[in-house]
């Protein structure tokens, strides 16, 4: 009965041809948005585990969040250097990550941190060293297999986030050394350049002061990008993102531009801090509180009502495609006819007329779901490769989701169904008056 | 296998087509069930193949009451528009019939048999693309290749002129005699009786 099916279905190409076509493009949607809802939402999640809150400068919270958990939208702007000894001094707060950003390398964001952030991300070296000295920096494992960046190699950074923008302009005075890559973490790290503060603040030439030995910078300021000849000798390589944390005495400057930060990632020591933390920041600093879980919830609410939108479509398109397979069926069923009458002379059991029907939808249904998954991955490898945002919200080509087994079920029933009814025409068909009529 | 059909009554309704029509064909023997269009011989036929069921009397093979297992593994039908399934080839068409008959192919037995009816060269040829000669050639080989005890065929000579009825009525025979099967066809065209040693008449629903 199958080959029969098969046989059915080549022998009218075009029809099989288009209703596989139309139920493959629904299925490709669903699986699509499946994709791209489950991995937005694994991701953002996973980016924003250990993050309690994001402190930094007045403006949108979901910037704030998105600029400095995701790095994929710009800062609301800078936030005084104090900020962070000041939070770290609180007894409700476990962590503070200080975040310096402001350049990218070819487009990965190059992140100015310490050793704060390996613990936040659980990261770990690939190769090389941590950073332990200003213009040293360690890559992401993303970054390095994009750029084919190895150990010892030296890059110029850009200002501004994307390596498109008409604005950026190369930081030639002060290149970064790689020095450590970092394994794959499946976080944002991945995508990311990790260097110290201290060279942000060199980069940009902003003044401030360093721990182990005389280093004077004489007031060169952001503009100028004019520092040079810096000798840092600070720390080990115990983390990937260099040892201890940025200090007050690091931030000392003499003169010009103040060292500042660009955001703080805490996390609470305990519950109580949730209540108190925010509202101490909000109330008592010019700096805001953003806090992830809300802002994600309502990143992901907006993008459920879209994507929502999106699958009612797809769906319907689904059940369009079964519908065009009922149609093509009930006409297959009322032309072959003596073919059906036929097999039933020949021996065919009912069940059996009825299965070769029930098998052309789900053989139908079955190839488009095939096609229309391998199409979805396929275009998500494609616009992967194409549109660097989709990179950057680590979406995968081939990293199927359950839900996709269920939604090919469901496609597969959509086809056994639309072939029911011509089925059961089929399976009542009476042989003789058939045989009678021809 | 012996065919005894036994005191057939069958109507539309109101009216009567068989009326206590009874025969028995013996194993092997070649037989021709003449009539007039409406005398009812499709009527008998479609009893015969389980298609209709008749009011009264019965239909036995070998002694046993027709069904459907004896049916599809001891009854070869040529029916009179061949009906071949057109989304298969030749080959696949015979396939499917031995299919349905046993549950099981053999490829083997297929080639033999349309070598055997001469269309071989046809093998892979849909229906649509053979000759009517060729076509009654196939819908035959696919009555044959299930190894029939009983052969039926049901007006297979009527769109056929004097030479081609002479032919298609001689391969039938031939085909019958080499798988051993007894035949019966259905005919309202008594230029076969000149072919066949028994003819069995129709008339007011009766073989006469």
């Amino acid at each position: 009965m199958l080959s029969l099916a098969l046989a059915y279905l080549r022998d009218r190409p075009l029809t099989t041809a288009l209703n596989v076509l139309l139920l493959a493009i629904s299925v490709a949607m669903l699986i699509l948005l499946l994709q791209f809802g489950e991995q937005a939402r694994d991701r953002l999640e996973r980016d924003a585990q250990g993050v309690d809150l994001v402190v930094g400068a007045k403006g949108s919270p979901l910037q704030l969040i998105l600029s400095s958990i995701f790095h994929v939208d710009e800062p609301t702007g800078n936030i005084p250097y104090e900020s962070l000894e000041g939070l770290r001094a609180n007894p409700a707060v476990a962590r503070v990550v200080p975040l310096a950003l402001g350049d990218n390398f070819r487009g990965f964001r190059i992140v100015g941190t310490d050793a704060s952030f390996s613990e936040l991300y659980g990261l770990e070296l690939a190769q090389g060293d941590a950073f332990n000295a200003p213009m040293q920096a360690v890559i992401g494992s993303a970054v390095a297999e994009a750029t084919g960046a190895e150990l010892g190699q030296k890059f110029i950074g850009s200002h501004g986030f994307a390596s498109g923008e008409e604005s950026s302009q190369g930081h030639d005075h002060a290149p970064f050394e790689t020095i450590g890559i970092l394994a794959p973490s499946g976080t944002v790290a991945d995508r990311l350049i990790l260097t110290s503060v201290e060279s942000v603040w060199d980069v940009h030439g902003i003044a401030h002061d360093h721990s182990d030995e005389e280093h004077d910078h004489e007031g060169e300021d952001h503009e100028s990008h004019g520092s040079e000849g810096h000798d840092h000798s600070d720390a080990s390589a115990a983390s990937p993102t260099g040892a201890g944390q940025t200090s007050r005495a690091q931030a000392v400057r003499p003169s010009g531009l103040e060292p500042e930060l660009t955001s703080l990632l805490v996390s609470y020591r305990n519950a109580s801090a949730a209540i108190r933390v925010p509202a101490m920041i909000n109330r008592q600093t010019e700096m805001q509180a953003a806090v992830p879980a809300v802002e994600t919830a309502r990143l992901l609410d907006l993008l459920g009502a879209s994507i929502d939108g999106i699958r009612i479509f797809a769906w319907m398109l689904a059940i369009t495609g079964g519908l065009a397979i009922f149609v093509a069926l009930l006409n297959m069923a009322r032309t072959r006819e003596g073919d059906l009458a036929l097999l039933r002379v020949m021996g065919a059991s009912p069940v059996q007329v009825f299965a070769t029907v029930i098998l052309e939808g789900v053989i139908t249904a079955a190839v488009s779901a095939i096609i229309g998954w391998i199409g979805a991955h396929s275009l998500i490898a494609i616009a992967r490769s194409q549109f660097a945002t989709l990179a950057d919200l680590g979406l995968s080509a081939f990293s199927p989701v359950p839900e996709e087994v269920l939604l090919i079920g469901a496609v597969i029933a959509i086809g056994a169904l639309a072939a029911l009814i011509p089925a059961i025409r089929v399976y009542k068909i009476d042989p003789a008056s058939v045989m009678a009529r021809a | 296998m012996r065919l005894a059909v036994d005191g057939i009554a069958f109507s539309y309704g109101s009216t009567s087509v068989l009326d206590g029509t009874s025969f028995i064909l013996e194993a092997g023997e070649h037989a021709l069930l003449l009539g007039p269009s409406g005398s009812g011989k499709s009527s008998l036929l479609n009893i015969i193949c389980g298609l209709q069921t008749p009011q009264q009397g019965s239909v036995t093979l070998d002694g046993q009451t027709m069904n459907d297992t004896l049916r599809k593994t001891h009854m070869g039908v040529v029916f009179q528009t061949l009906r071949l399934v057109s989304a298969l080839s030749v080959k696949g068409n015979l396939l499917l019939a031995q299919k349905l008959s046993s549950g099981a192919h053999d490829e083997l037995r297929v080639e033999a048999m349309l070598d055997r009816l001469g269309i071989a060269h046809r093998t892979h040829a849909r229906p649509h693309e053979l000759s009517q000669g060729e076509a009654q050639r196939a819908a035959i080989a696919r009555a044959l290749v299930i190894s029939p005890s009983l052969l039926i065929a049901d007006e297979p000579t009527s769109a056929l002129d004097k030479d081609n009825t002479a032919n298609v009525a001689n391969l039938l025979i031939e085909a019958a005699k080499d798988a051993g099967a007894s035949l019966l066809i259905a005919t309202h065209d008594d230029r076969l009786t000149a072919h066949f040693e028994r003819t069995l008449r129709l008339a007011d629903g009766k073989v006469v």
